[in-house]
């Protein structure tokens, strides 16, 4: 078991595809790769969990921390192609309202 | 007899368990009958309660274990999670978590805490008892789906 992130580079936009289960264990592993990513000003980054199959506190936790760099750092951060199970976790968290988050489309929804 | 199975797993309180607890309880809730969900909800409880342990239990020596009690009855599922290491207050804990707020200012969020409340929304019944060797969870799920019956006999051809 374990995360991996691969990022693909669109003018101001970065993409970064994560897959993989984020628990205690691998969250540690995302958080590094988040931290380096060079922020800027105006830079959208759109992180894809269509492949993210657990999720739990450990990795909202690090979306949270991610999201207060990148806000400080006047960038913006969305969370794409969540599945149901993903939105859940940010809706019962409160966190839908307060981060950007995308539902995936139909084939990820029961996931 | 008893009306339970009584299924107890043992780990060294280290990260790379948690997984491994995490499929186990999963497989033991669907041998239970919980819907898909029901289990999702399940691996996330049972998983922040066991991450709280490996974090926070052992913080000054390694060698520490955790002890998880699975209790299967034909209508739900308890799981006990109890440790040996340092106690926290539950009521204390309690009261300085929960949802994030819409109108919260996005440099002061939490990047926590969140972990009993995830438990607390997940199962239908959680309790945390501080004893003097250390905490134990106790948490309770219930399967809500109406349930096959088990001496339904199937169909041979």
């Amino acid at each position: 078991m374990n995360v991996n992130i691969q990022f693909r580079e669109d003018g101001d936009l970065l993409v970064g595809f994560i897959e993989g289960e984020i628990d205690t264990y691998t969250a540690p592993v995302l958080r590094e790769e988040l931290e380096v990513i060079n922020l800027s000003e105006g830079l959208t980054i759109e992180l894809d969990l269509s492949n993210v199959n657990y999720m739990d506190s450990t990795g909202l936790g690090v979306f949270v921390a991610f999201y207060k760099k990148v806000v400080k750092e006047n960038a913006a951060l969305k969370l794409v192609n969540l599945s149901g199970r993903l939105t859940r976790l940010f809706e019962i968290t409160g966190l839908s309202e307060l981060m950007e988050i995308e539902k995936g489309g139909a084939t990820n929804a029961s996931i | 007899m008893r009306a339970f199975d009584y299924i107890e797993i043992r780990v060294p309180a280290k990260p790379q368990y948690v997984s491994v607890i995490r499929l186990t309880v999963s497989g033991l809730a669907s041998r239970v009958g919980f819907s898909y969900d029901e289990i999702e909800d399940l691996k996330i409880a049972v998983s922040e309660a066991v991450t709280n342990v490996v974090q926070h239990a052992y913080k000054d020596h390694e060698e520490g274990e955790i002890v998880i009690g699975n209790a299967l009855y034909h209508d739900k599922i308890e799981v006990m999670v109890s440790d040996y290491g340092t106690s926290f207050d539950f009521q204390e804990v309690k009261s300085q978590i929960g949802p994030y707020q819409e109108n919260e200012n996005v440099a002061l969020l939490r990047e926590g805490g969140l972990g009993l409340y995830l438990m607390e929304t997940l199962m239908d019944e959680v309790r945390v008892n501080n004893n003097e060797g250390g905490v134990t969870v106790f948490m309770t799920k219930y399967v809500t789906r109406e349930q096959v019956n088990s001496n339904v006999q199937s169909i041979t051809t």
